[in-house]
């Protein structure tokens, strides 16, 4: 529930495991591509579609690193707007009252200007990821930020965007942009961000 | 001094030969985890059991761990106070003048025992126990050991000392699963409940929620964001071979096995809002449980008499339901306080534990089902994921504590209370290894013979 401490940039994780030692440096820069490490009982099972994960395993022999993958390409083929600070398009968060999944109005105009774009352009694709405070089961503030993004999605698809280019995911209370435990950083916390993919 | 007979013991866990066939692989590859846990006892019983143990005798280094590991566990049971053991007359075996001594501090039961280097570094251990007033032995086992297995061996002797003062079964030779987080990196740890042995089975930069341990113990289903989005993860606990439960739209959350380990239920939107869905353990078969889109149901749980509990906010506010699985509609079991959440019920079936907002604050709170009473156990301000201990006596569960994430213990009557932190990271997702005795089924220790 609580998030006491600011965030740290650089966390070096030695997991040794008999012969094998293996180093992590994991960036919490959101937009960083995340470094992957896997370890694997068997060599060549490793999924390399993971993102900053490394699995701990129990199997004598047959450790490998399956080495680092970065998640994102850069924004190849995305509209230049969608990074211009002028542009609405650089606008990604909607904010949310406490325990509400309501759009309120103030959010309107970004949420039809990225509409606007999905529509102009049928090929891009967006994740709405829904966010919560930290108040509450982590259970339910899961389901509850599943409904922002889909509070979000539905205002876009009701404007005439194709249903196929969003994506609502959540992630509850897990990743709070401010992890104070204060009334402006909850304020700061309960929101949807729109996220292009490839981005 | 109660004395009652041993019960018998689970047979769902996981067998004694495959973890005989791990034991190796646990020791040589096994990363020691950061975030350990130290144990402070913050509340005890009414009513406690003074108890003696004299430090064993022989091997010195060997009779220290065992006697601190066993004195260790019956002071954190709650229900056991350690008298001081200074200056006794050291013996294996009861005496009168021991007696006398035993009687003379005020206790009920006395410990003794030994530890004797044999063959093949193997040792003899043998211990006693012992009830004061009646001059009588109550238990006495010899084991045979290797160095590594003393301090499950400690937590054995600690389970029949337990179970012949209280009746109840005791839970040190059982497991933990919980999450640490140390900066921006999650660990999935697994630890013996005294916070020793800790390993970590998975460790990532994005968040990790939610364990649940297979009624035989030998897996952890886990939600993971490791794809930008939380899905669930089935890991067996000894191998670490893991495998996403499915691949579908949206967020797959909340995992809880069935009472037969073939099932697993679970929170999905992938059929847009959060309902409940059933799959084979294995993500074939998937089924859908709940189906009204516009409301939230999640965090379930399989009680042992089929039925899943689950919270839902249908009703308006967040509360817990039951359902049958397979058919039937959905019953409102909680009625007190504005939100309850988490619901997990005890291995009797006969209550439940959940977390229960009052005033802006979240606390525990078991509910007997056929009385339908409530007892709140905790204060908070942020208590949350209960988990039973596989006897039902001890509840863990997350909470705050100097403003850091801590576990901590809660028996079931409220009335003993321990914490269970971890220098240097946040500690939290406890989930209890409801397979009783998996400690010392991970290792070679065996009976030779009763005393």
């Amino acid at each position: 529930m609580q998030h006491g401490k600011s965030p740290r940039n650089l966390l070096m994780s030695a997991l040794v495991a008999g012969a094998v030692a293996l180093l992590s440096a994991c960036s919490s820069t959101p937009d960083a591509p995340a470094k992957v490490e896997e370890r694997s009982a068997q060599p060549g099972t490793a999924t390399p579609s993971t993102q900053g994960l490394s699995t701990g395993t129990a199997t004598p022999g047959n450790v490998t690193s399956a080495g680092t993958v970065g998640a994102n390409s850069n924004a190849d083929g995305l509209d230049p707007a969608l990074r211009d600070p002028r542009s609405p398009l650089s606008k990604r968060s909607v904010f949310f009252d406490y325990d509400s999944f309501t759009v309120k109005d103030d959010y309107k105009p970004l949420v039809e200007a990225h509409a606007a774009y999905l529509k102009r352009a049928p090929k891009a694709r967006i994740v709405v990821e829904g966010n919560t405070d930290e108040r509450g089961s982590r259970e339910y503030n899961l389901a509850l930020g599943q409904k922002r993004s889909e509070a979000v999605k539905k205002v876009m698809t009701l404007l005439g965007v194709n249903e196929a280019q969003i994506e609502s995911v959540s992630f509850g209370e897990e990743k709070p942009r401010n992890p104070a435990s204060t009334e402006s950083a909850w304020a700061e916390n309960r929101r949807a961000d729109i996220r292009y993919v490839g981005e | 001094m109660i004395r009652r007979p041993l019960a018998t013991g689970s047979t769902a866990c996981k067998s004694l030969q495959t973890w005989l066939a791990v034991l190796l692989a646990l020791l040589s590859l096994a990363q020691p985890a950061r975030g350990q846990l130290t144990i402070d006892i913050v509340g005890v019983g009414a009513q406690q059991i003074p108890v003696i143990t004299s430090e064993f005798v022989g091997d010195s280094v060997q009779a220290q761990l065992l006697t601190g590991v066993i004195q260790a566990d019956l002071a954190r049971s709650g229900v056991i106070k350690n008298l001081d053991n200074a200056g006794l007359v050291r013996a294996s075996e009861a005496n009168s003048e021991g007696y006398a001594q035993y009687a003379a501090r005020g206790a009920d039961a006395a410990v003794l025992g030994s530890v004797t280097p044999g063959a093949n570094g193997q040792f003899q251990v043998t211990f006693r126990l012992l009830d004061v007033a009646k001059r009588t032995q109550l238990a006495g086992l010899v084991y045979n050991v290797a160095a590594k297995d003393m301090r499950a061996t400690a937590h054995r002797i600690a389970d029949v000392i337990y179970e012949k003062l209280t009746g109840d079964k005791g839970v040190f030779s059982t497991r933990l699963a919980y999450v640490s987080k140390t900066g921006s990196r999650f660990q999935l740890i697994v630890a013996d409940s005294d916070g020793a042995n800790a390993i970590s089975i998975v460790g990532s930069s994005e968040p990790i929620i939610s364990p649940a341990w297979s009624p035989d113990g030998g897996r952890l289903a886990y939600v993971s964001f490791e794809n930008r989005k939380p899905g669930i993860f089935v890991q067996d606990v000894s191998t670490g071979a893991r495998r996403q439960l499915l691949e579908a739209r949206g967020n797959q959350s909340a995992p809880a096995w069935s009472p037969d380990g073939r099932r697993i239920v679970f929170a999905s939107s992938q059929a847009g809002g959060t309902q409940l869905f059933v799959a084979n353990a294995d993500g074939s078969g998937v089924r859908r449980l709940t189906t009204n889109n516009a409301v939230i149901d999640t965090a379930p749980n399989w009680a042992v008499d089929g039925k899943i509990y689950f919270m839902s906010d249908r009703g308006g506010s967040p509360q817990i339901y039951r359902i049958d699985p397979e058919g039937g509609g959905a019953e409102r079991v909680t009625f007190e306080g504005s939100e309850n959440a988490n619901p997990r019920v005890a291995a009797d079936g006969k209550s439940m534990v959940f977390v229960k907002r009052e005033g802006g604050r979240y606390a525990l709170a078991v509910q007997d089902f056929a009385s339908r009473q409530v007892q709140t156990l905790t204060q908070g301000p942020v208590d949350e994921s209960p988990s039973f201990a596989p006897n039902g006596k001890l509840i863990v569960y997350a909470s705050i504590y100097n403003g850091r994430g801590v576990l901590a213990a809660v028996s079931a009557d409220g009335r003993v209370k321990q914490r269970l932190a971890s220098a240097g990271a946040d500690v939290r997702e406890p989930a209890w290894d409801r397979c009783p005795g998996s400690v010392a089924r991970r290792t070679t220790v065996f009976v030779r013979q009763r005393l």
